[in-house]
């Protein structure tokens, strides 16, 4: 891992702290969105059909193994994002990522397995508030209707021509998660997207 | 814009995904002893139906799966989808278009 004294986030440069510090948000506020700062990520492949790999990734990780578009734990502490039938993103707090990963590499070992560290990769994207929705559903083809799409939930689909992993974190709020390098083009599209509702920027996020 | 049912994501746009040719096309056994035409007709020569087609698709920017569509080809409409490695429903080869 880089100096921690080094490390930055992939939208440090928009200097987001500053913007958060100038606009207050008021109550015509429809959209609020921040970075989630330096979250790790472990990317997990294996077999779910092994009756022992579920409960041996649970042990280390605290959550259950959740199914494809599905997640399980707390979206502030660890929690777990179901990518396909045997891919799953395991999301921690800043800094646990490396003892987790080292833990699942001990314990899921002995299965036919794949454990990744990928959080240098990518950024989380928290979009909030009553018009959050509206705002996604601009420039991503998936039906995000309540009906079908709902907290709790997650995706991997398109946002604008880029590929996201979307989780809805509650009724109102959504991580968005992207590849370091489209970081400032998908932030700069959601602010563009959301200035109708009335956009502000939070930090602290994570 | 179609409509693609990912056996694992559910129903999702065309956009997410893409299209990988002709399904069930089996690498021969023993290349060296088929006829330059043969090797040909494995490498390069696929049905061109109007009709019901099994083809393969991927779901790129979803969970990044492959799977078997049967489409028509000449409505568009996708009458079934299945796993990789399964064999195609029989309510679709019992139709009598299929090879
Ligand atoms: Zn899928």
């Amino acid at each position: 891992m880089a100096n921690t004294y080094l490390r930055q986030t992939p939208l440090a440069h928009l200097h987001l702290d500053a913007r958060a510090a100038n606009e207050a948000a008021d109550a015509t506020t429809g959209v609020h969105i921040g970075e989630r700062l330096l979250l790790g990520m472990i990317n997990l492949r294996g077999q779910r059909s092994n009756p022992d790999f579920g409960p041996a990734v649970k042990k280390v990780v605290g959550a259950a193994l959740p199914g494809v578009n599905e997640t399980s734990g707390k979206p502030e502490g660890v929690h777990v994002l179901g990518l396909g039938p045997d891919e799953w993103l395991i999301i921690t707090p800043t800094g646990e990522e490396a003892d987790i990963h080292a833990n699942l590499e001990r314990v899921v070992g002995e299965f036919h397995t794949a454990v990744t560290l990928t959080g240098e990769s990518m950024t989380v994207i928290r979009l909030a508030g009553a018009h959050a929705r509206d705002t996604l559903a601009k420039g991503c083809p998936m039906d995000m209707h309540p009906r079908v799409f709902g907290p709790g939930q997650c995706a991997q689909t398109i946002l604008a021509r880029a590929d996201m992993t979307m989780h809805q974190t509650a009724d109102d709020a959504y991580d968005i998660i992207v590849r370091r390098s489209f970081a400032e083009y998908v932030w700069t599209w959601l602010e563009d997207a959301a200035r109708e509702y009335g956009v502000r920027v939070i930090t602290g996020l994570r | 814009m179609l409509l693609i049912p990912c056996p694992y994501c559910g129903e999702r746009e065309e956009s997410e995904f893409h299209q990988g040719g002709e399904a069930h096309i089996e690498r021969p056994k023993d290349p060296y002893k088929l006829t330059d035409e043969e090797w040909a007709d494995y490498l390069f020569f696929r049905d061109n139906r109007k009709g019901v087609y099994l083809e393969r698709w991927v779901h790129r920017h979803g969970c990044r799966r492959w799977f078997n569509v049967a489409r028509d080809t000449a409505t568009n409409q996708i009458v079934a989808v299945y796993k990789m490695g399964s064999k195609p429903p029989k309510s679709i080869t019992s139709r009598g278009t299929m090879k």
